[in-house]
């Protein structure tokens, strides 16, 4: 087996189009990110109630959907599938793009984003932030090492430790960033080691979902061949992990559901807790899960482009829903002080905390998304991280065989 | 090592120590005296021989009085943007109302100032931390403006601050993207007084429903109550041995 | 060379109240930054409230006052720090937390 990497020619008017737009809302988002901060956050949705919002929303689907991209090349070193090895190179590009544009959503968002220097001077190693900072960088860097041992020929046989070490940091990783919502005792939606195991999860779906829609979308613009063979195992995969979300996200409202002192916070997520409960049941459950389930595994759609892109497309959407719901829907709960009391206060202590998202949150997460596209987008123009072919018979020698075993 | 002094402010000084140890004297006896007298010197660091701490007696809180949160805002410079759910609240009245029996409770909560506060667990650069003499406050020149701690907070005792501010008190700076909560009054205590803002508000209303003092001083009042009397921690089970007990909740 | 650079323009810098500042000029010049943040983290997390190198006593000593004998604050370009710091074209961050102004004969309003 030979595979050819290239740099895609990028000289297109989509080419040109696709940078423009992403550009467009990089640019949106930064001038979000400057009112926010020249004005406070005031202008935002967020209050003392809702105190993180919209942008967090999108960082940390990006961050754990960083981890899940990374996946593919995981299976490639250190699961030792062959037939993953030429997709090996966008997924590390694309796990550590998607998480340096959730982090720059992430700074953008603090109240002294000027103050990053502090950040990075001044830890306190009791804090999961605190290690997460570390745990990103880190990524960063042991991600960077392991794409050139893979993309440098001479270096190739070290590749697979460097993935092995890839692999490993990812996961701790997104148990770090589970942890940030597990740990806090203080509030009913959280407080479960379940979170930092079912974050995992969610990174395997997210990661998965949005690269195999640019994989779709970069082999469609360039017209080079991608063959069914590699789609399938993809599609299979992303319809594995979306069932396993769907597993993890059943135990922890189970668990939940057992204990007495949580009664009130799942009646508000899963009956009457307004757009909370619409999304969790409509964007989450069925139009996140059960319908991507459905696409992917159906005979007809789940071998159709179209049916695995819009499948694709609907965990992703699904996702982001299911991070609205954890992170807003988290807060909007009240915070039990005084269990067995009803409580008024001028602070909000009791009834549902409103939250309505302002288009500024909204530019600054689109923004991110849009650097992390646009990054993979140029990188693909200036190295070669895409392979000339991915017709069946160049990915897989034993394409023939493995097709009438299927 | 010319300490340069307006004579105005020796005058000040020697002012307010004289006005204060008479003022104590005469009003509260033999204990306070001796708290006047032993406070720290300027260039004296805290110690964790001192715990501060709050006892507030729900029995005593009234309906519809809120001159301890009007004297918090007074005291520390908290004004109101038009907008409550963005205003800083350092102390807030909550109306408890048992849903068995409907008795209804009052009280006022604020930072808890507990030993292992979650705040401080959780703040990436150490901003959050707790003062050895049981003070929880935010150290604004490290805060980046996370707000993890507003998310930890067991109590919701934090306020960000959301807008620009001018006109501080010069004894409680404060100003946007930091997050900031009660702090127990820390420039009086490192004056050497002995009551907090919302405690004088209190007294003077006649209500005498909160009680600050150093809770590790068997001859304090505070400790004298506690020692006696029965008291409750809010979400007790959480176990961080909180600086703020409650009596008739 | 002096006449070449004689008509460079130079920060006017008002003088403080007294005779002298804690520390010598010079010293003060190049140092008044690490004085500051020395004390503040003393301050702060220790609750040492010394005088000598304290923001308070820089602003009290160092007032700029105005046509109604009023301080001035940090947005009037006459402040103290503003005065060299716009000259250096260095932003400050104290002020915006500290009050700029020093207070004017009062502590606080519940205390005497």
């Amino acid at each position: 087996m030979n595979i050819t990497y290239r740099e895609i020619e990028g000289t297109s008017p989509g080419y040109y189009a696709l940078l423009a737009v992403l550009g467009l809302f990089i640019l949106l988002g930064l001038g979000a990110a400057m009112y926010m901060e020249h004005e406070g956050h005031h202008v935002t949705g967020m209050s003392n109630q809702i105190v993180w919002g919209m942008p967090h929303v999108f960082a940390v689907f990006l961050i754990v959907a960083a981890s899940g991209a990374l996946n593919v090349a995981s299976v490639s070193s250190v699961f030792s599938k062959t037939p993953y090895k030429p997709l090996a190179p966008l997924s590390a590009l694309l796990a550590m793009s998607l998480l340096l544009g959730g982090l720059i959503i992430l700074v953008l968002d603090l109240g002294r984003p000027d103050r990053l220097i502090v950040a990075m001077l001044n830890y306190n190693f009791k804090s999961i932030f605190a290690w997460n900072i570390f745990l990103y960088t880190g990524f960063l860097a042991v991600t960077a090492v392991y794409l050139w041992l893979m993309m440098e020929r001479r270096m190739n046989p070290y590749s697979k430790r460097a993935g092995l070490v890839a692999f490993v940091w990812r996961l701790i990783l997104t148990t770090g960033t589970g942890s940030i919502f597990g740990f806090l005792v203080a509030r009913e939606m959280y407080d479960s080691a379940l979170l930092a195991p079912m974050f995992i999860i969610m990174s395997l779906a997210f990661g998965t979902a949005i690269y195999l829609l640019v994989l779709l979308s970069a082999y469609h613009g360039t017209g080079r061949a991608l063959g069914d063979a590699t789609l399938r195992r993809l599609k299979n995969l992303l319809g594995v992990f979306v069932a396993a979300v769907l597993l993890m996200v059943l135990t922890f409202h189970l668990t939940k559901l057992y204990v007495t002192q949580h009664h009130g916070v799942e009646q508000f997520i899963l009956l009457d807790g307004g757009v909370y409960t619409v999304l969790f049941w409509g964007g989450q459950i069925v139009l996140g899960t059960l319908l991507p389930l459905a696409l992917l595994f159906h005979p007809a759609t789940g071998a159709s482009r179209s049916g695995i892109t819009a499948a694709s497309v609907l965990v992703v959407l699904g996702g982001l829903a299911q991070m609205y719901v954890l992170i807003i829907g988290g807060q909007a709960y009240p915070m039990e002080l005084f269990p067995g009391f009803e409580v008024q206060s001028s602070f909000a202590d009791s009834g549902i905390a409103a939250y309505t998202p302002t288009l500024y949150e909204i530019a600054l997460g689109l923004g991110g998304t849009a650097l992390a596209l646009t990054l993979v987008t140029v990188a693909i123009k200036v190295l070669r991280f895409l392979p000339l072919s991915l017709a069946d018979a160049d990915v897989d020698p034993h394409h023939a065989a493995a097709k009438d075993a299927a | 090592m010319s300490e340069t002094e307006a004579p105005i402010n020796v005058y000040r000084r020697h002012f307010l120590t004289s006005i204060g140890a008479l003022t104590a004297s005469v009003a509260l006896g033999g204990a306070l005296v001796q708290r006047v007298a032993s406070a720290r010197a300027p260039e004296e660091a805290v110690t964790g021989k001192v715990r501060w701490g709050m006892l507030v007696n729900a029995g005593k809180c009234v309906e519809g009085c809120d001159d301890c949160v009007k004297a918090c805002d007074e005291e520390n410079g908290l004004k109101s943007s038009g907008r409550s759910e963005i205003d800083a609240q350092w102390i807030r009245k909550v109306t408890l109302k048992d849903k068995t029996t409907n008795r209804t409770t009052v009280l006022p909560m604020l930072c808890q100032h507990c030993t292992t506060a979650p705040c401080v667990d959780v703040c990436p650069t150490g901003a959050s931390f707790r003062r050895i003499d049981g003070i929880v406050l935010v150290d604004k020149h490290l805060c980046i403006g996370c707000r993890y701690c507003m998310m930890a907070c067991p109590y919701k005792a934090r306020s960000f601050i959301h807008e620009a501010h001018s006109d501080q008190k010069s004894w409680a700076p404060r100003g946007k993207g930091t997050v900031e909560s009660c702090t127990l009054c820390v420039h009086r205590v490192d004056r050497g007084e002995t009551t907090t803002a919302c405690q004088d508000a209190c007294t003077k209303a006649g209500h005498n429903a909160i009680l600050f003092g150093d809770m590790n001083d068997p001859n304090s009042e505070i400790a004298k109550h506690l020692a006696t009397e029965p008291s409750t921690q809010v979400r007790g089970n959480l176990n961080l041995n909180l600086g703020v007990r409650y009596q008739g909740i | 060379m002096a006449p070449a650079f004689a008509d460079i323009p130079k920060p006017k810098i008002p003088k403080g109240k007294g005779e002298r500042c804690v520390e010598d000029t010079n010293v003060m010049r190049k140092n008044h930054m690490e004085f500051l943040l020395h004390q503040r983290d003393e301050t702060v997390h220790d609750g040492i409230r010394t005088k000598k190198h304290s923001l308070k006593e820089c602003l009290s000593c160092h007032a700029v006052h105005d046509e109604n004998n009023m301080p001035v604050g940090i947005d009037d370009k006459r402040h103290f720090c503003n005065s060299c710091h716009a000259y250096a074209a260095v932003s400050i961050d104290c002020f915006e937390c500290h009050q700029s102004k020093p207070d004017v004969l009062k502590v606080s309003g519940s205390s005497p």
